[in-house]
């Protein structure tokens, strides 16, 4: 009944002129339709029995391994960073079509730890152009695991969280050989998706390969207009292996080479003639030692090359290349130890990185030298750390303590790039070196049916590259020439975090917040005395310590499963980022909500969502944003599972957008517009 | 086997080359390692020999270190008192440039100096340098043409010019001489032009400095440190950053003792150049 009723009023609603409608209504669209499950978002208990859950951990789940999971998936072959907009802690920011920069709690890259199977690797791109998750694709990947706040220090660190993307790996199961094929298409950029994968895995040894292909066009925005510059062309290729030495111990490989050409940033000045990754480690796992137990060491190296260039750029001030080189050396070693009340984990890690980055501009006249400088001066990032936790349980509660302590060096190692940063600081040293530290507490107490968990926390994050020993990089969004200083203080953040859940087995409330108070904030500001660089730049940033930031995150979320079938879910967010001066944070979400019904019998499934935001009343001038207004749009997915033989194809077609609304979000680098209607297909045959 | 012996071959000799070479090395040092003999003239059987880091005299300020040659003896000879006189014979007139007096230096047999040169030579118009020596109380006089040409690059290196105050003023840089994406120590010298044959030296002027790239946009750099007087060296010291390579226009303006504006202007967006100003392309 209660459905019928959401059902019409849905759909009164949809027939209803939609830019008109006032926003009220669709809030109480959400209070009172059952909607969206968000399948894709589960708080995973990975823990033995003994221990209560504590992780407040999201797990977005990619690899289709099961058909479930398949079927859960709105939109199996879409991109990584299309899954990782799903979690409700998320967001991504778009310079185009490809290479979205997750935020997490409203932060970015520099505040983040994100790694690949722990693996730490820096892009090479200063302008920000090649986030880490654009070098593995779904095809690579099991599940990403976000963790908010100093919950993500286990991974190196952050302020704002980690976000660790697990490999896909056959793991010595059982399975034998197995293959499938994955095709996709998409009407909007005329999106073609070709993927290939073999597995062969028995309880000793284990081989798995994939590969896939992607190539769009310019897509187009909801009133028909064609986003030049928004095209891509990427392939990734992988390999995993293990191998049982014995019983206790097995040895583990991978290699990942992705590339991706001729992609195209529509809000950018620059397009990317080559983002090229390799990715490799090989780790040993023994599965206990004396006492201790799950000990793993991964020794690692990855390689990004990032080629940045306006050659296709029909009219420039002036011409310009822009390539980088990051590579990144690294291991760890960590090892459980498990008693009936205590689970205590220790680690040991550490990285090298090199970042090195160059402009050349060619001047109209070409009797002229090319104007060269470094942008990153190779500058050798040497970081170690030793982190422990212990999750403690008590009768129907738990506690988890954590603390990192890391050590870091930052050493400018061509002397080109030294002098030029001491254009600047005349006194600057090559090398520096900070100690980080951080530690959280993290306590959750069980009264069915609710749960409470709360936590606080402290940590430190040292300036990146581009903020300690960016010279003169070009920020489209705010048209100023930053310039970093090798002198900042370390930022730090104090971080409360609570949340409350009502879990039933039908119903699960749960509302949650975290806020972050930020002494010594990065962030880059106005310097009136220099000249700007770039030709029609408005001025020179250099990035500075504030006092302090702060900053809010609260959501609510619901899920009620009306029949074990039909379930909804909805959530609704608020977030605030204000300085010490009162004045907005860039890139802070607006309210956001979004919602939605899915189905599932059998072989069939299908899903209506909506999600939306209110106007972006809390913008920062300063930054480039301006108000971006509420949007609201609409999808849906069918899905459908056919038997072959023993062969399975699985069948998933939608449509996105469906009435093409023209909408961009905070996200979108100078309100670059989102993609209008489309409509998707995707099969996945699976041989057995 | 046939390399192996040939590696052999090469290290066992060249060891004996380098510990011969090194045996040389102590006994001749010769002092004008890494400078270009610029030109050489035979004159009362000496060979009179002119070095400079350049290849050649450019017009702007030139470095010289000058050597005599004994022709009979092949032996340079110890100098005691030289002087120079540069001279440009140009059709209608005639006119010297700025320079120094010659110092002998600590290698007796080397004197140096620098002739900042206004104008280069062509084909109706040349410079000449008359040299007067001294040898064991022996007074000899030569002169020689000498090519003076404009800088490879075509750069701007010095300026002629008549200040407000109605003096005419030379205005040379000396330095950066090897300019890097850094703050350069940047010198130059300002002479006074007395008459067509006496410059003197100006003291305690001021230079300011504002460095800029045309072909991007006319940006600027920061930390720039104006030009001012040293009297040690009698040249204008100050900074000049660079951030990146290409070609810098410095624009320039000279200020009197009583900050007077003799020659120069302020670079705004109107005005995208001063009319004094050095150029620099690396």
């Amino acid at each position: 009944m209660k459905t019928s009723i959401g059902v019409t009023s849905l759909y009164r609603v949809l027939r209803a002129p939609f830019k008109r409608v006032n926003m009220l209504w669709y809030i109480l669209l959400f209070l009172i339709t059952p909607c969206w499950v968000n399948a894709q978002e589960e708080i995973l208990n990975k823990e033995p029995d003994t221990i209560m859950p504590i992780n407040l951990e999201e797990v977005i789940l990619i690899s289709a391994r099961k058909e479930l999971d398949y079927q859960k998936q709105p939109k199996p072959l879409s991109s990584l960073d299309e899954y990782l907009e799903l979690s409700q802690k998320v967001g991504m920011i778009k310079r185009g079509a490809y290479a979205w920069e997750p935020a997490l709690n409203n932060m970015t890259s520099e505040r983040l730890s994100v790694t690949i199977d722990g693996m730490r690797i820096f892009g090479a791109c200063t302008d920000k152009m090649d986030p880490i998750t654009s070098y593995v694709d779904v095809s690579n990947l099991a599940k990403a695991h976000v963790a908010s706040g100093q919950q993500g220090s286990e991974y190196g660190n952050c302020i704002g969280g980690a976000i660790d993307l697990e490999l896909d790996k056959s793991n010595f199961r059982e399975t034998g050989f197995k293959a499938s094929l994955e095709d996709g298409f998409e009407t909007n950029n005329q999106l073609v998706v070709l993927g290939a994968e073999a597995n062969y895995s028995n309880s000793d040894f284990y081989v798995d390969g994939d590969i896939i292909y992607r190539k769009a066009e310019n897509y187009t925005a909801g009133n028909g207009e064609e986003i030049n510059f928004s095209q891509y062309t990427k392939y990734n290729v992988s390999v995993n292996g293990g191998y049982k030495i014995d019983k206790n111990k097995a040895l583990t490989a991978t290699a990942i080479y992705d590339e991706a050409r001729d992609v195209g940033y529509p809000a950018l000045p620059m397009d990317v003639s080559l983002a090229r990754a390799i990715i490799t480690s090989i780790s040993f796992e023994q599965n206990t030692i004396g006492v201790f137990s799950d000990w793993k060491s991964k020794v690692y190296f990855n390689k990004v090359t990032h080629v940045m260039d306006d050659s296709q750029r029909p009219d420039v001030p002036i011409r310009m290349d822009m390539p980088g080189w990051s590579d990144t050396y690294g291991f760890f070693s960590e090892v459980n130890l498990k008693t009936k009340k205590q689970h205590f984990l220790m680690k040991w890690d550490g990285f090298y990185n090199t970042s090195l980055a160059e402009m050349t501009m060619y001047p109209n006249n070409p009797n002229e030298n090319p104007m060269f400088m470094l942008t990153w001066p190779d500058v050798r990032t040497w970081n170690t750390g030793l982190y422990a936790e212990d999750k403690i349980s008590f009768k129907k509660s738990s506690l988890k303590l954590s603390a990192r302590l890391a050590v870091q060096n930052n050493n400018v190692a061509d002397d080109f790039g030294l002098n030029s940063l001491r254009i600047f600081y005349p006194d600057m040293e090559e090398s520096k070196t900070r100690f980080l530290k951080s530690a959280s507490l993290q306590y959750h107490k069980h009264l069915e049916p609710i749960h409470i968990n709360a936590g606080l926390s402290y940590g430190e994050r040292a300036p990146s590259v581009s903020e300690g020993y960016g010279f003169y990089l070009f920020n489209s969004f705010d048209n100023h020439d930053y310039i970093g200083d090798p002198n900042l203080k370390n930022e730090q953040s104090i971080e409360a975090n609570a949340k409350i859940s009502l879990e039933k087995s039908k119903l699960k409330i749960a509302l949650e917040g975290n806020i972050f108070r930020m002494p010594n904030y990065i962030i880059g500001e106005v310097n009136e005395s220099l000249s700007t660089m770039t030709i029609g730049a408005d001025g020179v940033k250099i990035y500075e310590n504030l006092e302090y930031a702060d900053l809010i995150n609260v959501s609510l979320s619901t899920e009620y499963k009306i029949i074990p079938e039909l379930g909804w879910s909805a959530s609704v967010s608020y977030h605030q980022g204000k300085d010490d001066t009162n004045r907005n944070l860039p890139f802070i979400s607006p309210v956001s909500y979004r919602s939605g019904i899915q189905y599932n019998k059998n072989s069939f499934s299908g899903s209506i969502t909506m999600k939306g935001a209110g106007d972006q009343t809390n913008f920062n001038p300063e930054f480039g944003e301006d108000k971006t207004l509420a949007y609201i749009i609409f999808s849906l997915t069918l899905g459908k599972t056919f038997y072959l033989n023993n062969d399975v194809v699985y069948a998933k077609a939608g449509v996105e957008n469906i009435f093409d609304e023209y909408y961009s979000t905070y996200t979108d680098w100078k309100n670059v517009p989102r993609m209008g209607r489309n409509f998707f297909i995707t099969f996945s045959y699976k041989i057995n | 086997m046939k390399t192996i012996k040939l590696i052999f071959t090469v290290i066992i000799l060249s060891t004996i080359f380098v510990s011969c070479s090194s045996d040389d090395d102590e006994m001749i040092v010769n002092p004008m390692e890494g400078f270009n003999l610029v030109t050489s003239f035979d004159a009362n059987n000496h060979s009179i020999e002119l070095y400079s880091k350049k290849n050649d005299f450019s017009i702007g300020y030139n470095e010289v270190y000058i050597r005599i040659k004994d022709i009979a003896t092949k032996n340079y000879v110890s100098q005691s008192e030289i002087s120079w006189m540069p001279m440009m014979h140009m059709t209608q007139m005639e006119h010297s440039c700025p320079k120094s007096t010659l110092t002998v230096t600590d290698d007796k047999t080397v004197s140096k100096g620098f002739l900042v040169f206004q104008m280069p030579g062509n084909t109706d118009e040349y410079w000449d340098l008359t040299i007067t020596y001294k040898i064991s109380g022996e007074e000899f006089t030569t002169k020689k043409t000498i090519d003076v040409i404009s800088p490879v690059d075509g750069k701007q290196k010095v300026n002629t010019f008549m200040g407000s105050d109605g003096t005419r003023y030379i205005l040379t840089m000396t330095g950066p001489v090897d300019p890097k994406v850094a703050v350069n120590d940047f010198s130059a010298m300002l002479f006074k032009m007395e008459n067509m044959m006496t410059f003197s030296v100006v003291e305690n002027y001021k230079i300011t400095v504002d460095p800029r790239m045309p072909s991007m946009g006319n940006h600027s750099s920061p930390n720039n440190e104006d030009l001012s007087y040293d009297g040690t060296s009698k040249m204008y010291n100050g900074k000049l950053s660079l951030t990146m390579t290409g070609y810098w226009k410095i624009n320039l303006k000279l200020l009197n003792e009583s900050q007077e504006v003799l020659k120069g202007e302020d670079v705004t967006t109107d005005n995208l150049e001063s009319s004094l100003f050095f150029e620099i392309e690396f």
